[in-house]
């Protein structure tokens, strides 16, 4: 074994992780992202030990300020005394694989600080608006001690949710001229809010923006906030008391976070939402619907991998030209591959 | 599996604020297929160096234009060496005087690409040289 792989095996990486050491936080996250042969048993050694940290989404549009607004966030829970480790996702070319990762350059105030880490991510062809090894890297975020892990999107547009699987606490962070009182209706990405941010408040139209959102908050009816995994309501071991009518609600807060106006009061909302999401019970049922959904993603991949790894070799390709002369539709064809005569 | 992807911090160190060659080259590194980290103008090398860790990059580039060079590009290479980073390729983009780049390839800069390089070029020589 040659003196690189020997810092990167399985022993010094997890026990890197566990010290504290940053070099090898940072290698074990690159094992993870890439898929190496060790990754898989280095989540297994380090497992055990997460599940401390309160991992944060934030999303939103591209050029809403949600790098800077991270930067004002991570300082104001320094100021708090807490440890904070960030993932910011930015998209990878579909067309050369190459990518860039520019939110750091928003974060230059965080440079120097030993109870900070920063890692930037390409998607890697992942849709949904993070990679598909997001919630691996937290894992081992949270294993290193960090006791909030921030977690920024790709700007997004209107349906990438996959953060609230996630995250215990989304925010999305609107900007304002961005839309419309219908636009503030839609189904989707403002639906998976925990809180709302209008960032950029003191420009023009910021108030119309907030009206907006709040009429849509006004509307709320009272139907279920948890995620439901394939519609079906996780229950959480212990049973949640039902007669609690303590329900979180979605507030909109006004940021500037070029300036750090309202950053501290966001902090604080943050902070109270997970008092909430531990006094309610919320907790137990967001954390059962986040293994569900990552323990089905690992069964999928699997499963899609064997599938296709059993086909006959260029058995894709012989039904390609029968379907581009319109002589069988992909929907047969798939069929027969799977179901051989 | 996926592919290993090449890492690569590109960054500007001291106070020169001409950030349009680096954006230039980060663009074309990312249409050359690698991860760019772009940090932007007015890095010291201990900011470049904490970045360069905490992104686990293969490659940091370095953009200058000030004359700085002799002091702040060897000072990356050592602060990379001392926190255990031997085998991150530095290459430094500029304009370098013919002697000073001698100098600079003893201390550890593995290559300087002056005024006229292809991008191309820039991109072949990390594909071959990064670990």
């Amino acid at each position: 074994m040659n003196k690189v792989e020997g810092q990167r095996s399985l022993a010094v990486l997890a026990d890197g992780v566990r010290t504290g050491n940053r070099l090898a936080l940072a290698r074990a996250i690159t094992a993870v992202e890439n898929e190496t042969e060790n990754a898989h048993a280095l989540l297994a050694t380090l497992y055990s030990q997460t599940g401390r940290a309160h991992i944060i989404g934030v999303t939103g549009a591209p050029g809403t300020g949600k790098s800077t607004l991270v930067t004002g966030l991570v300082q104001a829970y320094r100021h708090a005394g807490l440890t904070v480790a960030v993932v910011a996702i930015d998209p990878t070319s579909p067309f050369t694989g190459g990518a860039i990762l520019g939110d750091r350059v928003r974060m230059r105030a965080l440079s120097g600080d030993a109870g900070v880490f920063v890692r930037s991510m390409a998607t890697r062809g992942s849709l949904g608006g993070l990679s598909k090894t997001t919630g691996d890297v937290v894992i081992l975020l949270d294993a290193a001690g960090f006791e909030r892990i921030i977690v920024e999107t790709v700007g997004v547009g209107q349906a990438e949710v996959a953060i609230a699987s996630t995250a215990h606490t989304t925010l999305v962070v609107e900007a304002p001229g961005l839309g419309d009182e219908v636009q503030a209706i839609k189904a989707g990405i403002l639906e998976i809010a925990d809180i709302l941010v209008v960032n950029k408040a003191d420009r023009p139209g910021a108030d119309r923006t907030i009206k907006a959102l709040e009429m849509m908050l006004e509307l709320e009816t009272g139907g279920p906030r948890v995620l439901r995994h394939h519609g079906q309501l996780i229950q959480p071991e212990t049973p949640l008391p039902t007669a609690t009518p303590d329900r979180w609600r979605v507030t909109v807060l006004k940021t500037v976070a070029t300036s750090n106006d309202g950053v501290t009061e966001l902090r604080d909302r943050i902070e109270a939402h997970r008092a909430w999401l531990h006094r309610s019970g919320e907790w137990s049922i967001r954390e059962a619907v986040r293994v569900a959904q990552t323990l089905e993603n690992i069964l999928r991949a699997e499963l899609s991998r064997r599938i296709l790894a059993a086909l006959p070799q260029a058995g894709m390709n012989a039904w390609i030209q029968p379907v581009l002369r319109r002589e069988i539709d992909p929907y047969t064809a798939a069929h027969q591959l799977l179901n051989p005569k | 599996m996926a592919a290993e992807k090449i890492r690569v911090l590109v960054a500007k160190p001291g106070l020169d604020g001409h950030d349009r060659g680096a954006k230039v080259v980060a663009r074309a590194l990312r249409d050359a297929g690698f991860e760019v980290i772009y940090t932007g103008i007015r890095q010291t090398p201990q900011m470049i160096a904490e970045a360069a860790l905490q992104e686990d990059v293969d490659v940091v580039g370095l953009s200058i234009l000030s004359g700085a060079h002799m002091t702040l590009c060897p000072k990356v290479v050592d602060l990379l060496r001392a926190q255990g980073q031997d085998d991150v390729l530095v290459v430094v983009g500029g304009i370098v005087p013919e002697a000073d780049i001698v100098q600079l390839k003893a201390k550890g800069i593995a290559a300087v690409f002056g005024p006229g390089t292809s991008t191309q070029a820039i991109g072949d020589f990390i594909r071959e040289h990064a670990r």
